[in-house]
């Protein structure tokens, strides 16, 4: 590297970063659980098979809209039905989309994927660096649009949450460990997408003048709170989904009976 | 109370350097710049630092503590143990002059590329107005003291000499976004924050944050906010057609600006 | 550059002022050094303005807009003067949330503060300018903090009748200096950073220009200018409890004193009645007025608000007696009177010292001061974040769950150049001061908020007049000859040939060991006359500094350069001190306890004899107009 901290004129010091502390331990752990998540995601979108186990739709599947959706897991129809793939391909794009382009997990997967930088005042290894300003990485200014599918996937999982509620037959009045899990899940991933920054500045973050929008200013200052969590939030709703989907995994491939509570 | 403490520091110039182990007395509740100081009146006097406040009011003592950035005035000895060397060097990120001093002529060139606030008239009082709801996310960014660590510790010019033309960095991000916000400005500055200033080059990676000796949240309430205005400006086909339509939405009639002709 | 009349040298004009140097910084940007600093660079205004803190940002803004061609030379770089230490505010009667208050209400307060020996001009421009001094910041992009109408929002303080000072939470002074610093950048004015002047060259009678070394390399600049503005602060430096920064070592009063002008009220040296006490390392780093404006309290260690005990005869009629009426004022200003903790800095400073002295100090020899008891949480982060901060980070103090320790610290001299109040001239021509180096604004004691007010007032009037008074030089301006700059040089340079293995840092040492034990808070004339006698002493020291290493960003060096400037303000501070038999505001003898008639129609003036001797002289007080005398007699 001739440029960068061991370039000409920079203090003469060898070291590519002078840090004691254990700085190489979140990049990795980001790395390692984003790794097998990815590896699971995968192999479960494509997989096709196992994802509902009545009355529970793994969010994965949701919603799911080809002929190929195993009976009772369509609540929206079957529009795609030409569709020959695994469903959730269809629609894994949009929830895919939100997180790939969200300014937290920027962050997570440009430090612990592509090291740049790995940790902070540690040099980064490559010798160019354009950031976002390129192709494909100027697709990032689109994060809005992955979010107002968000909003919309986020409705799609509240309605199979409620329909948790019913029993395998379709009637009211149900609850299992299954619908708790999901319930805990639509709460995370609710908390995920309003906390999102592009939430905040629709909402009001765009305004110049917060007094004569009382309105928007407390809806801005209420997603301004949820925001500062909302790494947080991309962790537990990323732990959750995965949960949610091996658990009815597990059901429905009969390794596992739902406790039930009434 | 006191102890010996051991300190390593760089010393040197732009050609060459090394750092030195020195052992100098320290006292019970002193901070790093204390220890400098002693060291510079009875073991190196021509040691090279800069300092102006001492309270982490002024900025001017930034350095790199056991390799991370911090102002040598607001680290407290008793963060680390008695027998732990301490570390110290210059800003790695800006060419250095001599010992703990560095070129941070960088960022006043930007400071200088930056159009400056165009306000409204005044009121027929004489005064202006502004709620104070209005002006309190400019207030966090006006906290800032200019210490130039986040300058110091963003990977886009610490590691890459060649980005500095193009990118104004963390500290300058304050300022578009502060004037942006601004209830009473009248320039629209957001075109030339994504081009010229190279908000596009940031990847959020949120080092500048970390550092930031004041707290402010550079990346959440500056920088990120700042690119979804340049989206709105920029990459959103729908609100940028909205502003076309309602011309007198909540910016009110801003005008593009250019960037500043170099001097 | 606009103001075509400005007649400057022509051939300044067609060279690049500074080739070889990065155009903002000053900083060099050549790889080539020589250990020796060969050379000197050369530059022509019609206005040098030595200092970057508020007044001097403002000296160049103001000589700027009035056609000049100006630079700024500072020690540090832009925008860390001292003036970002400023907390509380800049007192300005705007009337925006007393709409009683106007210039005149604003102009005997501060008269009243300073005993009334201010310059009575100054104080009345000060007053009536600073609202409009205070509204241009905001057009410059300054964000004070708001009423609920929407005005700049004004915070009660320390002898102020009214609430006054605008501010932006406790970090007035940073939004000053960044305003005013965005302003000058914006207008392109040339800023040599790092950059110490050490002397002022005269032409006959007249300035001509400057003589400054660069602090990273040790170069050395001649600065051809028919007007210098100093601005460079004051001298705290020379106590050992302060609440001012190494920049602060009197260097434009003793440049003034070198050049010819006059300095008056150097005995008046204010202590800040609430400086932090402990840890040590942070002894003397200053604790806003503001604490005490936002509801603050004294208590001593048998936890009694000793305030009360210690109300002048002066202050009676204004101050409230009972703990109940105190704490009233705060929300019912015009049924109560002003809690005692409110009198002027002087008075509190004084009796923090008495209740140490009497063994009703706190642990570490302070006071406490309280608001964790008496305000919520939420409210004493929002309005005093830096000071929650600063007591977070460096004494681990929670100031919303316990009291801070406080004492006195030594913070302004009301002393200073002696200048003519509209245009801030001193009595040599072509040489300006604003600021705290400038004298009589306030007369023995300021109140608090009336420096960043005085910084603006006063700057802007020193910038337009001396750039006004650089256009009455056709093509003959006055001229720096070559044996001048030779001798400076050969001045500044005299530390490193010189062998007599003294170190500047014990000298500087002493001195402040010195003037905080013989010339403090309260003085004796034995004392007075002891520390006369050690500066000397020291002065005879400082001749055969040492100095190591070479000329490149070298602060032993720096520091041996300063040391005289320290030397020769402190023996005018202890000689001031000395001859005034009284006690009035900033300057308090044990031997003369009483304010003193006599002295208060006086000011001591102090010059540069023939001998190089400082020399003292009485001067009568100007005399106030009747139809202001008539604001003092009404009440």
């Amino acid at each position: 590297m001739s440029t960068g901290i061991l370039g000409p004129k920079r203090a003469d010091i060898d070291a590519k970063t002078m840090r004691q502390d254990r700085w190489w331990l979140p990049p990795l752990t980001t790395f390692l659980v984003f790794t097998a998540f990815v590896i699971y995601a995968t192999w479960r979108a494509f997989a096709g098979e196992h994802y509902y186990a009545s009355p529970y739709l793994s969010p994965f599947y949701s919603p799911c809209l080809s002929d190929s959706c195993v009976e009772g897991s369509s609540d929206f129809g079957q529009p795609f039905s030409w569709w020959q793939l695994s469903p959730a391909l269809l629609i894994l794009i949009f929830p895919l989309g939100f997180r790939m382009t969200c300014y937290y997990y920027r962050k997570a997967y440009y430090r612990a994927f592509w090291l740049s930088p790995p940790a902070c005042a540690v040099a980064e290894p490559h010798k160019g660096y354009s950031g976002e300003n390129r192709l494909p990485l100027i697709l990032q200014n689109i994060h809005r649009y992955f979010w107002y599918a968000a909003v919309v996937v986020g409705g799609i999982l509240t309605f199979d949450t409620v329909l948790a509620f019913r029993d395998e037959d379709g009637d009211w009045g149900h609850m299992g460990l299954g619908t708790v899990i999901l319930l805990i899940n639509i709460a995370l991933i609710w908390l995920y997408t309003l906390s999102c920054h592009s939430c905040r500045h629709v909402v009001g973050g765009r305004l110049r003048h917060f007094s004569k929008h009382p309105i928007r200013y407390w809806l801005w200052t209420q997603v301004s709170k949820l925001n500062q969590k909302h790494a947080q939030y991309a962790w537990l709703s990323l732990f959750s989904v995965a949960i949610a989907d091996f658990y009815i995994y597990l059901l429905s491939t009969g390794q596992f009976d739902d406790p039930r509570f009434f | 109370m006191g102890y010996k403490l051991s300190l390593r520091i760089w010393r040197g110039d732009h050609f060459r350097g090394e750092l030195g182990d020195y052992v100098v007395d320290v006292e019970e509740g002193e901070v790093v710049l204390d220890a400098i100081h002693r060291l510079q009146a009875t073991q190196a006097g021509d040691l090279a630092v800069r300092w102006n406040c001492k309270a982490g009011k002024c900025g001017s003592c930034s350095a790199e503590i056991n390799g991370r950035p911090r102002l040598m005035c607001m680290t407290r000895l008793a963060d680390f143990e008695e027998s732990e060397t301490i570390t110290v060097t210059p800003m790695r990120a800006f060419p250095v002059i001599r010992d703990l001093v560095t070129d941070v002529s960088y960022n006043y060139e930007k400071a200088r590329q930056l159009p400056s606030f165009a306000p409204t008239p005044r009121d027929a009082d004489g005064k202006r107005r502004m709620m104070q709801v209005d002006v309190e996310r400019g207030q966090e960014f006006r906290k800032c003291i200019e210490c130039f660590l986040c300058q110091d510790t963003c990977h886009v010019v610490r590691d890459h000499d060649d980005n500095k033309k193009a990118f104004a960095g963390p500290r300058f991000f304050l300022r578009y976004a502060e004037l942006d916000m601004h209830p009473l400005d009248t320039n629209d500055r957001r075109k030339l924050a994504q081009d010229a200033a190279g908000l596009g080059m940031c990847n959020i990676t949120k080092c500048c944050t970390e550092v930031c000796p004041e707290g402010i949240k550079i990346t959440d309430n500056a920088i990120i906010p700042m690119k979804e205005r340049v989206v709105d400006r920029k990459y959103d086909p729908v609100t940028w057609l909205g502003s076309k339509i309602f011309t007198r939405g909540d910016r009110g009639s801003r005008e593009e600006v250019r960037p500043r002709e170099e001097a | 550059m606009t103001g075509s009349h400005v007649v400057t040298d022509e051939n300044a004009n067609s060279q690049a002022p500074m080739a070889g140097r990065h155009p903002m910084t000053g900083n060099r940007m050549t790889d080539e050094v020589t250990a020796d600093g060969h050379g000197f660079e050369e530059h022509h205004y019609d206005v040098v303005v030595i200092g970057a803190g508020g007044a001097g940002l403002r000296a160049a803004i103001a000589a700027h807009d009035a056609g000049a061609r100006v630079a700024i030379v500072c020690k540090s770089l832009l925008g860390k003067a001292h003036t970002v230490m400023a907390e509380g505010g800049i007192a300005a009667a705007m009337g925006n949330v007393y709409a009683d208050d106007n210039w005149r209400v604003h102009y005997r307060d501060t008269m009243r503060g300073g005993k009334m020996l201010n310059n009575w001009r100054m104080a009345q421009l000060h007053a009536q300018e600073a609202p409009e001094r205070v509204l241009e910041l905001e057009e410059w992009g300054a964000l004070f903090d708001r009423t609920d109408d929407g005005l700049i929002s004004q915070r009660d303080f320390g002898g102020h009748r009214f609430a006054r000072l605008a501010h932006v939470g406790d970090r007035t002074g940073l939004e000053m200096i960044r305003t005013l610093q965005q302003r000058a950048v914006e207008l392109g004015i040339d800023v040599f950073m790092e950059c110490t002047v050490t002397q002022i060259f005269k032409d006959g009678e007249r300035v001509s220009g400057a003589f400054a070394y660069w602090r990273e390399s040790g170069r050395f600049i001649v600065f051809h200018s028919p007007s210098v503005v100093l601005a460079t602060g004051g001298i705290g430096k020379s106590y050992q409890v302060t609440s001012n920064s190494w920049e602060y070592t009197g260097d434009g009063h003793a440049l003034a004193l070198h050049t010819g002008a006059s300095l008056i009220n150097m005995e008046f040296v204010q202590f800040h009645p609430t400086g932090m006490v402990w840890p040590p390392s942070v002894k003397g780093i200053l604790v806003t007025e503001s604490v005490r404006g936002d509801g603050g309290v004294l208590r001593n260690a048998e936890g009694k608000r000793f305030m009360f005990d210690y109300i002048p005869e002066f202050f009676k009629s204004e101050t409230a007696d009972t703990e109940e009426e105190a704490d009233r004022w705060y929300d019912d200003k015009t049924n109560n009177r002003r809690p005692p903790e409110l009198l002027p800095r002087d008075e509190v400073a004084r009796a923090i010292n008495s209740e140490t002295k009497a063994g009703r100090g706190s642990p570490h020899g302070g006071v406490f001061l309280d608001i964790a008891s008496r305000r919520s949480a939420e409210l004493i982060r929002r309005r005093l974040p830096s000071m929650y901060h600063q007591f977070k980070e460096l004494a681990d103090v929670d100031i919303t769950a316990e009291p801070m320790e406080v004492g006195p610290t030594c913070h302004y001299v009301m002393g200073g150049v002696e200048v003519d109040p509209d245009t801030a001239v001193s009595i040599v021509p072509g040489l300006y001061a604003a600021g705290e180096v400038a004298g009589g604004m306030h007369g023995s004691n300021r109140l608090g908020g009336n420096s960043l007010s005085d910084l603006l007032v006063f700057g802007r009037r020193a910038g337009l007049n001396a750039a006004y008074s650089a256009t009455r030089f056709g093509v003959e301006p006055p001229r720096v000859s070559d044996t001048q700059v030779r001798e400076a040089a050969a001045h500044a340079l005299a530390p490193f040939s010189v062998g007599g293995g003294e170190n500047p840092y014990t000298i500087q040492r002493d001195l402040q060991d010195i003037m905080q034990r013989l010339v403090g808070i309260i003085r004796t004339a034995d004392e007075l006359s002891e520390s006369l006698g050690q500066i000397e002493e020291l002065k005879r020291r400082a001749e055969g500094l040492t100095v190591e290493g070479h000329r490149q960003y070298n602060p032993g060096w720096h520091l041996a350069l300063d040391l005289v400037n320290m030397l020769t303000v402190s023996e005018c501070i202890a000689k001031a001190a000395l001859e005034r038999q009284e006690s009035r505001g900033g300057h308090t003898r044990d031997d003369f306890a009483a304010t003193d008639d006599f002295w208060g129609q006086r000011n001591l003036v102090l010059t540069q004899g023939a001998a190089g001797r400082v020399e003292l002289n009485h001067q009568p007080l100007p005399v106030m107009p009747d139809e202001l005398k008539s604001l003092f007699e009404a009440k």
